[in-house]
């Protein structure tokens, strides 16, 4: 079966760009454009692997990752957190949160497949 | 998508948030207020995340400060003053330049970027400085086919997850597999750490895992498939002299992915523990439901066969106790065991169904400000799983209903010296081969008066109309009527008790209503065990055989002809001094009358809609059977009166009939009001 991904970003470009790499190796691929939206469109989808952008309006990917962590329909799904700083401090952040894993932008298309594959149990 | 487009659609997007950012700026102007600051922010942030994408360095490194200074706006370390928001301004106006600069594949000078860039580190500390953003050019690490490939190693890995791993939606496998990558491993499973199964905490982390890798990479290569899980698991790696026996020896191996040997054992192992350590629930088959229903065709078949047989036996006119007659007493006894094993195969429980109408109970109390409880009562009782599908809408409205309008709310339920706390109860129960649903509230009961009201005021009835209590409440029924004044948005959905009964009777069932004023109201739905056999009367219609639902049924009746009356040009019965319309089904159906035929033989007496009873006039009852239902739908157009078909013991075909539809709209009912129609908006009870 087909990985199906769900990915929150604010800007349209970034989610183009998930697309297009994540499309072209093979994925389900689905988007919100914040996290009110994703959180949302995860009850819909009930996706394989989040990807999610942390500076969003309505509700940032904390938010996201807190919301999908905990409360009634808490979820273990891998939540992958997308972020242009890579300092130690927001990774820590990320994985207290819950976060599974975390690329930097801007990313390079291979090593985030890479990554998607690592999280889900895909074929690298 | 080509990436010449996303990078159109990046400038687009770019041309946005440059507008996002102007205004947020012309905001802060007024004031400083958070959300104008967080909106600034994520403009530039954007601009920056997409530019980085392109390697746009000249907008990256630009943004990048102009970003950390709005950062520490936003987090109070900064107070915005003229100056600053006048450097802010600039600052949007270079970032535009260089975004339209970059749109058309050219160069600014730099200094005005690097003056700016200099007035708005000012306003950072030193700390902030320090982190000064690098940007890093994407880089592809290609292998040549010249290079030297390192000679392997041997590393003993020790890997135990701990409880934050598994929360953060790790799986341990794929770390297995990531090593697996890397070269040859070979994985221990350590369970010592698994308590007894009853002390098991399902979220818990109990087990560990000891990998011998070989592999060409070295430790930080290792480390790095372990990148995200650094402080969320035990990770100890120590190179060693271990070496791994050759491939062919190897019993357990986590081969690279794409090779079809056994690929998770570690999820086999578990497998296999949880298997010793949990007993199991009872075993059991998924079959295709096509199968399970060509199963059940094939059974009617044979029901009909065996009744053929019979039929054939019967013509023998055999003596009393002949062998035949009582081998044939045991095949219809077998055809009866089979056909009710089948259908058990697809009855399931109504538990989940009902679990679901908790939920419902509790939305609408929340929704109403009313408090009320779900009792559950036969929850095993098992129903054909097409039924309980199909009746999942009319339950969910009728539950709704209950506490919407069958409840009071807490103040008026306390005057009349009830429990705050009103009481939904639902329950199932297995009755004389049906299934029996009946749905209760402890409410105030249904205010006839007003009700007969809204029917008159909305043309349902004759407004001089005199009804009993039983009809007055089986007006709920009728399509277009509503009690409550104002349609309130809970139940106020476009679907109305006219259409739960419609369900119903499509199911083959009825439903019935009874309401005590100040105890509560009472729902019941009279369904059959099974859509595919029913038991039916045989009964004979101007010389021809049919059948009639026996769920349909209430009462069976040979009238006294002082019984009889014709008001204008209709019959009447007086069943216990009630007047009952009797209908001519012969006529109905448009048959010519026999003259031979007794006026009035046997009359079947049933629920009509809306008002009470109808009086079926057939002649004699032939017999009582199960009978297999054959849709004639697809095959001939709808007739009114008629349902289905079904084939007798002599092999002949009898039509089913609908009481219902041949009854038609009831006594009372103007007709063009009755008429069925699509559901009408304010049909909400």
């Amino acid at each position: 079966m087909t990985t199906k991904v769900l990915a929150i970003d604010d800007s349209r470009t970034i989610r183009n760009l998930l697309r297009v790499c994540l499309e072209g190796a093979g994925f389900d691929f689905h988007s919100a454009c914040d996290g009110v939206e994703g959180v949302e469109a995860f009850a819909d989808l009930d996706p394989d692997m989040v990807i999610t952008d942390i500076n969003m309006p309505r509700m940032d990917g904390f938010g996201v990752i807190e919301t999908l962590r905990s409360g009634p329909n808490r979820t273990n799904v891998p939540i992958l957190v997308l972020t242009t700083e890579s300092s130690d401090d927001l990774k820590s952040r990320a994985r207290a949160a819950g976060a599974t894993g975390w690329v930097v932008k801007p990313f390079d298309d291979g090593t985030l497949v890479s990554v998607v594959h690592r999280l889900t149990g895909g074929a690298a | 998508m080509s990436s010449n487009s996303i990078r159109d659609t990046f400038f687009e997007e770019c041309e946005e948030l440059l507008e996002a950012l102007a205004d947020g700026l012309g905001q802060m102007e007024d004031n400083a207020d958070l959300e104008v600051v967080n909106a600034v922010f994520r403009a530039v942030h954007s601009i920056k995340g997409g530019a980085g994408a392109f390697a746009l360095e000249s907008i990256v490194s630009f943004a990048h400060v102009f970003e950390t200074v709005m950062d520490r706006v936003r987090e109070n370390k900064l107070t915005v003053d003229e100056p600053l928001l006048a450097l802010f301004h600039k600052s949007a106006d270079q970032l535009s330049d260089l975004v339209a600069a970059a749109r058309d594949e050219d160069e600014l000078p730099p200094e005005r970027s690097a003056k700016l860039i200099e007035a708005l580190e000012a306003y950072l500390g030193d700390d902030d400085k320090e982190d000064e953003f690098v940007f890093e050019a994407l880089t592809l690490d290609v292998v040549g086919e010249g290079d030297v490939v390192p000679s392997e190693r041997c590393f003993d890995i020790r890997f135990a997850p701990t409880r934050a791993l598994y929360a953060n939606g790790h799986e341990p496998l794929w770390f297995l597999d990531a090593l697996a990558q890397l070269g040859r491993i070979k994985v221990t499973l350590d369970r010592s750490g698994l308590p007894a199964f009853d002390a098991l905490d399902p979220d818990d982390a109990c087990l560990a895992w000891d990998v011998v890798l070989e592999t060409a990479s070295d430790k930080t290569d290792i480390e790095q498939v372990f990148e995200f899980v650094q402080g969320d698991c035990t990770l100890v790696i120590t190179e060693s002299e271990t070496v791994l026996p050759p491939p062919e020896a190897e019993p357990v191996v986590v081969a690279p992915v794409a090779e079809d040997t056994p690929k998770k054992p570690a999820a086999k192992e578990q497998a296999e523990q949880a298997k010793t350590a949990n007993a199991g629930p009872k075993p059991t088959l998924r079959v295709d439901l096509d199968r399970v229903d060509r199963l059940i065709n094939t059974v009617g078949e044979l029901i009909i066969n065996q009744a053929m047989v019979a039929q054939r036996v019967e013509e023998l006119d055999l003596p009393t106790g002949a062998q035949l007659t009582n081998e044939l007493e045991s095949y219809k006894l077998l055809a009866r065991d089979i056909q009710e094993g089948v259908m058990a195969i697809r009855a399931q429980p109504v538990k989940p169904l009902f679990q679901r109408m908790s939920r419902i109970v509790r939305e609408a109390s929340e929704a109403t400000g009313k408090k009320s409880r779900l009792v559950t009562v036969g929850e095993a009782t098992e129903v054909d799983k097409t039924v309980i599908e199909r009746l999942a809408d009319p339950l969910t409205h009728m539950v709704r209903n209950a506490v919407d309008h069958g409840l009071e709310d807490p103040e008026d339920r306390k005057a009349s010296g009830k429990p705050e706390t009103g009481t939904i109860r639902l329950s199932a129960s297995h009755r004389s081969g049906s299934v029996f649903i009946e749905i209760s509230d402890d409410g105030a009961g249904l205010d006839r008066a007003r009700i007969l009201q809204k029917a008159i005021d909305k043309g349902l009835v004759q407004p001089d109309v005199e009804m009993a209590e039983p009809e007055i409440d089986n007006l709920l029924f009728l399509p277009g009527f509503s009690t409550a004044s104002a349609v309130s948005n809970l139940s106020g959905r476009g679907v109305g008790m006219d259409v739960v009964k419609t369900a119903v009777q499509a199911l083959g069932g009825r439903v019935s209503i009874s309401s005590t004023p100040g105890a509560g109201t009472s729902f019941v739905i009279v369904l059959p065990l099974t859509l595919a056999v029913m038991d039916g009367f045989v009964v004979s219609v101007a010389k021809e055989t049919m059948v009639v639902p026996i769920a349909s049924i209430l009462e069976t009746l040979r009238p006294n002809r002082k019984n009889v009356f014709t008001i204008g040009d209709r019959k009447c019965v007086r069943v216990r001094g009630s007047y009952v319309p009797v209908v001519d089904v012969a006529e109905k159906l448009g048959f010519a009358k026999d003259p031979d035929a007794p006026e009035l033989e046997t009359l079947l007496l049933v629920a009509n809609e809306g008002n009470g009873l109808s009086a079926l006039n057939v002649g004699m009852i032939e017999d009582q059977r199960q009978v297999v239902v054959k849709s004639l739908e697809g095959r001939f157009a709808a007739a009114r009166g008629v349902s289905a078909a079904t084939i007798l013991g002599n092999g002949k075909v009898a039509l089913i009939l609908d009481p219902e539809d041949l009854i038609g709209p009831a006594n009372g009912v103007q007709q063009d009001k009755a008429d069925p129609q699509p559901v009408k908006e304010t049909a909400d009870v």
